[in-house]
């Protein structure tokens, strides 16, 4: 039951896995028309991206949140090259090649950034399987039916301790 | 004497129940001490090892010629970037000036979205350090280098590769002791 239980929690804990590396696959393009509604929508998507862009200066903030100076000509940028039809994906890489990861909200999975990605979740999973083992040895030495076998062994160990805490029972 | 090994055996696992959770610690200590000593804002660039970004700008002295990063192939040079504006500009300023009287590499200048006027007035009063001053009035060129905090300065090679950054107001120590060996070794 405890095993079970300890492999569900497991599996709750590397669900949220999946989400970061699905991402940007579920990212719908939605190119701008011409008409106003399509315009929208063209906003929408510059909105969007810029959330997920870093303003160098301020560090902590988006590109679409700061009004440092940097920020406004990375919006310009940003903008000129949705309007010359490159994607999400490509702005992204653009920037990336001028300004590195740092400009990415989102840290980009690769070897560098395992601890940071799966860090967390590995210690969860450490912290479980710890509890997994306390718990089932737990219940093994109080549920465990009391045999002739670990009697004897019990007996063994009562004199092992007396042994060792001074008391001389053996036969002279 | 049957119960020994058994024993020895749970010692062991007790010297482990505090040895490993204190090596764990000692890890994230050293991670954390690390970090506090590191500056966030000097962000590395990704353009290190690469080619330097194709410009083509007008002179601030001359505005009607031009010069493109080609023109410097063939020759190890700095390129500071910097404007008017900027205030910690002055702080490195006299470093600059210092370094162009040494002639030992030719230091071109990015005046970064400034009025060209003023920037010709500030080096009229500071003095003028640059083989020649570009002016990216937009921007634009600073965008391809990566400029997010004026002054900045690369090293730039023979082959028009970068090699290094430096952000933020150059200081004699990191003149002294990484961008002038790095120019030295790179000329020869």
């Amino acid at each position: 039951m405890i095993a079970r239980l300890a492999s569900v929690l497991l599996l709750f804990a590397l669900f949220p896995l999946a989400s970061p590396a699905a991402a940007p696959a579920t990212d719908p393009p939605s190119p701008g028309a011409g008409n106003a509604l399509g315009m929208t929508a063209f906003d929408v998507r510059l909105k969007r991206l810029e959330a997920e862009l870093r303003c160098l200066v301020c560090q902590n903030q988006t590109l679409a949140d700061s009004n440092a100076d940097l920020a406004d000509d990375l919006r310009h940028e940003v903008r000129a090259l949705a309007l010359a039809g490159k994607n999400d994906d490509e702005i992204k890489t653009y920037l990336v090649a001028r300004y590195g990861d740092f400009v990415l909200y989102n840290p980009p999975v690769k070897p560098i950034t395992w601890m940071l990605w799966f860090g967390p979740f590995a210690l969860l999973a450490g912290g479980a399987l710890v509890w997994w083992i306390v718990l089932r040895r737990r219940e093994r030495s109080t549920a465990a039916p009391v045999t002739a076998a670990t009697k004897a062994e019990i007996a063994t160990e009562k004199r092992a301790r007396r042994l060792l805490d001074g008391e001389d029972d053996l036969p002279a | 004497m049957q119960q020994q090994p058994g024993i020895e055996a749970g010692a062991t696992v007790r010297a482990l129940r505090w040895t490993i959770p204190l090596a764990i610690f000692s890890i994230l200590v050293a991670f954390l001490a690390i970090g506090l000593y590191r500056n966030p804002q000097e962000i590395p660039s990704p353009l290190i090892g690469k080619p330097a970004p194709a410009f083509k700008l007008a002179k601030l002295n001359a505005p009607g010629e031009t010069l493109a990063t080609s023109d410097l192939k063939g020759h190890v040079w700095l390129l500071n970037v910097w404007a008017s504006w900027c205030v910690s500009c002055r702080v490195e300023h006299p470093l600059l000036v210092q370094l162009a009287g040494t002639r030992v590499v030719p230091v071109y200048g990015l005046d970064y979205k400034d009025n060209p006027e003023d920037g010709a007035a500030w080096l009229a009063r500071n003095g003028n350090p640059y083989t020649t001053s570009l002016v990216d009035r937009d921007g634009r060129v600073g965008i391809d280098f990566g400029v997010y905090g004026v002054p900045e300065t690369f090293v730039i090679d023979k082959a028009g590769i970068v090699r290094y950054k430096q952000i933020g107001p150059l200081t004699s120590e990191a003149l002294e002791k990484k961008i002038l060996p790095l120019v030295r070794e790179l000329q020869r």
